[in-house]
């Protein structure tokens, strides 16, 4: 029984993990760092408590995450592709940028500078595992990073993200269009981020002001950590996930101080960064401005 | 029957370079066709625009008879065109099937059908005998190999006319002779081939027509027959220009041929490159004060390895002794200190910091000796720069000009003016008058004399044989990380040179 | 600087600011206020009074000591975006070594003692993605980004477990050495937070300038920034340079930190510089990573943060983060684009 409930609650701390990283890892292996995610997750959970909250339903509101997750991303390609500004700083521009925007609605929405009102989410009561299956998002978490596997390893598109990424001027010469895969791809990366941030929103009711509290980051550790492969950013997103869970168990307890818990994961990305057990190497064109 | 390819009037400029001028070309189906030319003569330049990457800025291109001019990469790709460049445009991290395919995938539903891609690749092997196992990742090829997948490539597009850029370069002489066996199989089957070089040899031994190009322009359309490699020189380089420079050359300097104590000595040299390869093989020689030493050879044959190991950029394994000072231990700058001056191959990468103004840039490498405390001395920089500028006639003659916005030869004349203000005993001379102009180049080589003739010990790399020839009182030929030759200046003639350039170790 | 690099320079935060207060106009549109009211309102009560001003002083305070760090680092070609959690551990073991101090010294005598804690605190920070990025080639940005989280958590810990005051978030006051307030000295600027330490971001720009552009490590650190490998064939030691200025700008940074601790609150409280890390990288940008620069740009953020408190009663406040988020932006993809087009211009002139 109390395996089971760490179980499920490890499902459902990983979910918002696992939609976000699937979107770090697709970004990052096209060749653009994926520095915005905490800013289309935040983008997306409010899109999706407004949307959800307007409508009544909460699949228009995955939609509305989906767009505004799409637009915050389309704004960091055109900035980085077309006018080949700094990923790095039009990234940390991106998650500023639905900081403000977030909290610029909810005033001009809700008139409140903290929170929205409750929101219907998809239906589902409790903790366990039953509860978790009534919500969509939870199954798309479930098998985004395998459909991820496939699209990159078996499929035409999947083969020119690897190409784009690692040597974009050998993709250019035989007529890979560098830059239309590149807009895909990280178009698609902000979409997947934003269903983990509607994802959230959902499944407490409401939008809360900088709900997301990292979780893009997290996922970006953890495509860093699972070294740019579906399988291990997944396994990591995991990882990370169940570190919480101990953490949320053993509050109170005083056994471990929560915070090292919290450090887990970016103690973790670091170590793998620097090598110490195995390298992890970043796709070669990570970062550099296309070429075309 | 029409000309598989006819250029006529190409003109083409990159800033203020004219790359192309008015360069014809004329290639008939079923040959092999050499395109000749010094480094820089634009040949690649005009084999880009055949092949849709650059776009002419006058002039007709022609293939099977039809006017294509202006076309796009994927237009010629799909008028069976394709080209392999001399840097290989090959994604490391993907294996030799995704490769071929990539950009025209084979698929099965939405899948990449992964067995049929191996399968062309297979067939193609066999057919032309570019043998490469297709589930093997490209980062795990030899050079050689990664060469077969450019042109499997090219092939698995349909190509019927395949451009060559400089494809021996990085190939071990087995390897050229089954490029050769390649290409004839290639022509058998009607294919056209155009073979971008400047080695005569492989002119001579595998081309029916030749066509030599000179500063941008077509200057001679020659048939094998009849030609011989002084011809051809001579059209590749213009009567007059090298040759003469070389018989002006009387060398009348002091250290020529002595035995003297060497200023320089290296004994045992070893780098190891990638895949534990000896990049640098154990490598004997010394230099003595008065005497350059050229060393010859195609590029990429540890030259530039060696000069950096000597300069302190590189891990290397032997003895490097200046003056019978070891320089092992020491770093890049205390063997500057020591008395080692350094004129990289690479100005815009190494030789300068380009958006460094001229005048600091004339103190880099020395910038501690110009400081008072711990600070720069702005007055004596100015003084420097001022002097190196008359000295050198750089221009324009503003030291606070920033390096990047001079000409190459300009650019090239702050690294050698700095590198001669300083103390020193050695110079490395490394592809010094590369991509300069001719007023550059003559100024270039009368001071390198100049120092020979004051006693100093010269080492020079160039991949341009006139030039070695024409400074050089030793010659030694670096081919596959050794000295495979170490001759007296008035031994080595091109034609021996050529030989050991292109690893015939047996020539002598 | 020649007529080029002004103009190289000026360009883009003046497209930015352009665009910044077209995208204010929609926002200020939206929420039904007249956009010439608010940003009169912004102007007044920042610039217009004393207070207002003071507050702008306090807040440009930090940035400029974040916006220098961050600028330091890009001047070496590395990317320092840890300056967020270097400020806040400069603050902290300050104010750790303020608690530690007897009391009744005189300020300016613990002064130098302050400093160096605050610099050793942030310069520990900054020194982690050095050595990583020296040694084993780690990339700087990913490791700054990951030790924001580990250093905040970490100050999380110490201040909640080990020394706050009961039933609140910060530590205790300082026993000693707590810098005078600009009101102290002009009255009118009575209310305001604006302190001592204003003098010490003038210093440590001017000692930015004078180590950047005077000095042999500073010749050597731009080369570095700009070419490595000519720096390399010049005999600098790039890693040397590469963990060394990562340590330097951490210590800037962790310098930055006394504004608050020093100056203003007299004890370290969580999340009391919040933001002015991620700003710093905003004010190197604008401020192209020029002392001058870099502190008129500090002066810029800050007049929009304490604007945006000032307009709240029209507009959300919140507006001025959508707007510092545009100036980024634009500034960012604005820059190569200039520069392409000064050159383009430039041949056409030529020829």
């Amino acid at each position: 029984m109390s395996v089971l409930d760490f179980l499920s609650q490890t499902l459902r701390i990983a979910v918002p993990f696992l939609l976000a990283a699937a979107g770090g890892v697709l970004s990052e292996r096209a060749g653009l760092i994926a520095l915005g995610l905490e800013g289309y997750m935040l983008g997306g959970a409010f899109c999706a408590a407004a949307v959800s909250f307007a409508s009544g339903s909460p699949w228009l509101g995955v939609s509305a995450a989906l767009v505004g997750g799409a637009v915050l991303a389309l704004v960091y390609a055109v900035g980085t592709i077309r006018f080949r500004g700094d990923q790095v700083v039009i990234g940390i521009a991106i998650n500023l940028l639905a900081v403000g925007l977030t909290r610029f609605f909810l005033r001009l929405f809700f008139g409140s500078s903290s929170n929205s009102p409750r929101v219907p989410g998809f239906g589902g009561t409790g903790t366990g595992f039953l509860a978790l299956a009534y919500n969509p998002l939870v199954w798309i978490g479930v098998i985004v990073l395998p459909t991820l596997g496939w699209i990159l390893y078996r499929t035409p598109f999947g083969l020119r993200v690897r190409a784009v990424g690692e040597h974009p001027a050998a993709a250019a010469s035989v007529g890979v269009p560098v830059t239309r895969v590149r807009y895909i791809a990280v178009a698609f990366s902000g979409m997947l981020a934003a269903l983990g941030g509607a994802y959230l929103a959902l499944d407490q009711h409401q939008f809360t002001d900088g709900m997301t509290a990292g979780r893009g980051f997290i996922a970006l550790a953890a495509t860093i950590f699972g070294r740019w492969n579906p399988k291990g950013a997944g396994l990591a997103c995991l990882l990370f996930a169940a570190a919480e869970t101990l953490q949320i168990r053993l509050q109170g307890t005083h056994a471990i101080p929560s915070q090292f818990v919290e450090m887990i994961p970016y103690v973790l990305t670091i170590v793998a960064l620097a090598g110490v057990v195995g390298r992890s190497v970043p796709p070669a064109a990570l970062g550099k401005p296309s070429t075309e | 029957m029409s000309d598989a390819i006819r250029l006529a009037g190409i003109e083409k400029s990159f800033g203020a370079v004219r790359a192309n001028r008015g360069a014809d070309l004329q290639v008939a189906r079923g040959e092999v066709h050499a395109l000749v030319g010094e480094n820089g003569a634009g040949k690649s330049t005009l084999m880009r625009i055949l092949s849709g990457l650059y776009p002419a800025d006058a002039g007709i291109i022609e293939v099977d008879g039809r006017d294509v001019t202006g076309w796009s990469t994927s237009d010629a790709i799909a008028a069976g065109v394709g080209m392999v460049h001399q840097h290989f445009m090959l994604v490391p991290t993907l294996t030799v099937a995704e490769n071929v395919m990539l950009g025209s995938e084979i698929t099965k539903g939405p899948v990449l059908d992964r067995a049929a891609a191996e399968q062309r690749v297979r067939d193609l092997g066999a057919r032309t005998g570019l043998v490469v196992a297709p589930d093997r990742l490209v980062a795990d090829l030899s050079v050689g190999e990664a060469q077969r997948v450019e042109i499997l490539k090219t092939l698995y597009r349909g190509a019927r006319i395949l451009i060559l850029d400089e494809p021996t370069a990085v190939l071990s002489p087995p390897e050229v002779q089954e490029l050769w066996n390649v290409l004839r199989a290639l022509r058998a089957e009607g294919g056209t081939v155009v073979l971008i070089t400047h080695k005569l040899d492989e002119v001579i031994e595998v081309s029916d027509t030749i066509t030599v190009m000179r500063q941008g322009a077509t200057v001679a359309r020659i048939p094998r027959e009849g030609a011989t490699p002084q011809s051809i020189a001579r059209a590749m380089v213009g009567r007059d220009v090298v040759l003469a420079r070389d018989f002006e050359f009387s060398g009348t300097s002091a250290g020529r041929g002595v035995a003297s104590t060497p200023l320089l000595n290296v004994q045992n040299l070893l780098v190891s490159g990638a895949r534990r390869t000896a990049v640098v093989d154990r490598v004997n020689f010394s230099v003595a004060p008065g005497e350059i030493l050229g060393v010859a050879g195609v590029e990429g044959n540890g030259q530039t390895e060696l000069i950096e190991a000597i300069a302190g950029l590189r891990e290397a394994e032997g003895s490097i002794s200046l003056g019978g000072l070891d320089l092992r231990p020491l770093d890049v700058r205390h063997r500057g200190d020591a008395g080692l001056s350094h004129i990289p191959e690479d100005r815009h990468e190494r030789g300068l910091v380009l958006d460094y103004s001229i005048a600091d840039n004339l103190i880099l490498g020395q910038q501690h000796r110009f400081t008072s405390g711990v600070t720069i001395d702005v007055a004596r920089v100015l003084a420097h720069a001022e002097e190196r500028i008359r000295a050198y006639d750089i221009r324009p003659a503003d030291p606070a000009t920033p390096a990047r916005s001079l000409s190459g030869g300009n650019q090239q004349k702050i690294v050698v003016a700095r590198e001669m203000a300083r103390d020193f005993k050695v110079l490395l001379a490394s592809q010094p008058t590369r991509g300069v102009d001719v007023g550059a180049i003559e100024l270039i080589h009368a001071r390198l004399r100049e120092a020979r003739d004051q006693g100093k010990a010269i080492l020079l790399v160039s991949a341009d044989l006139a030039e070695v020839l024409a400074l050089a009182d030793r010659v030694a030929v670096m081919y596959g990380g050794r000295f495979v030759a170490l001759l007296l200046r008035a031994e080595a003639t091109p034609e021996l040179l050529g030989q050991f350039m292109t690893g015939a170790e047996h020539a002598a | 600087m020649n007529r080029r690099t002004l103009e190289e320079s000026l360009l883009p935060p003046v497209v930015a600011l352009l665009l910044a207060a077209v995208v204010g106009d929609v926002l200020i549109l939206s929420f039904g206020q007249s956009p010439g009211a608010v940003y009169r309102l912004l102007l007044e009560g920042t610039w217009g009074n004393a207070y207002g001003f003071g507050q702008v002083l306090y807040k440009a305070t930090t940035l400029t000591f974040t916006g220098l760090a961050v600028g330091l680092g890009l001047r070496a070609g590395l990317f320092n975006i840890g300056a967020e959690s270097q400020v806040a551990a400069g603050g902290f073991v300050a104010a750790v070594a303020g608690m530690l101090l007897p009391a009744g010294i005189p300020a300016l005598l613990c002064l130098p003692l302050f400093v160096l804690a605050a610099a050793l605190g942030g310069g520990i920070v900054g020194a982690v993605p050095g050595v990583l990025k020296a040694k084993f080639g780690a990339h700087e940005v990913i490791v700054t980004i990951m030790l924001n989280f580990i250093v905040l958590a970490l100050l999380n810990y110490l201040t909640s477990a080990k020394v706050h005051v009961p039933d609140t978030l910060h530590t205790p006051e300082l026993k000693s050495g707590a810098l005078f307030r600009l009101s102290d000295v002009i009255p009118a600027f009575h209310g305001s937070a604006a302190n001592a330490t204003i003098l010490l971001a003038v210093i440590a720009a001017a000692v930015f300038g004078w180590y950047l552009f005077r000095t042999r490590r500073g010749f050597e650190l731009r080369a570095v920034g700009l070419q490595p490998r000519a720096a390399e064939n010049a005999g600098v030691h790039v890693g040397g340079v590469v963990w060394r200025a990562l340590t330097v700008s951490g210590a800037i940074a962790g310098i930055g930190g006394l504004n608050y601790v020093l100056g203003y609150k007299h004890y370290y409280e969580e999340g009391f510089a919040s933001g002015a890390g991620y700003l710093g990288i905003a004010v190197a940008l604008v401020g192209r990573n020029h002392p001058l620069g870099i502190v008129v740009a500090a002066l810029l953020f800050a007049t929009l943060s304490q604007g945006g408190l000032v307009v709240n009663a029209l507009v959300p406040k919140q507006m001025i983060d959508v707007l510092q988020a545009v100036v980024i932006l634009a500034v960012a993809t604005s820059v190569p684009e200039v520069r392409r087009m000064l050159r383009t211009s430039r041949r056409t002139a030529a020829t």
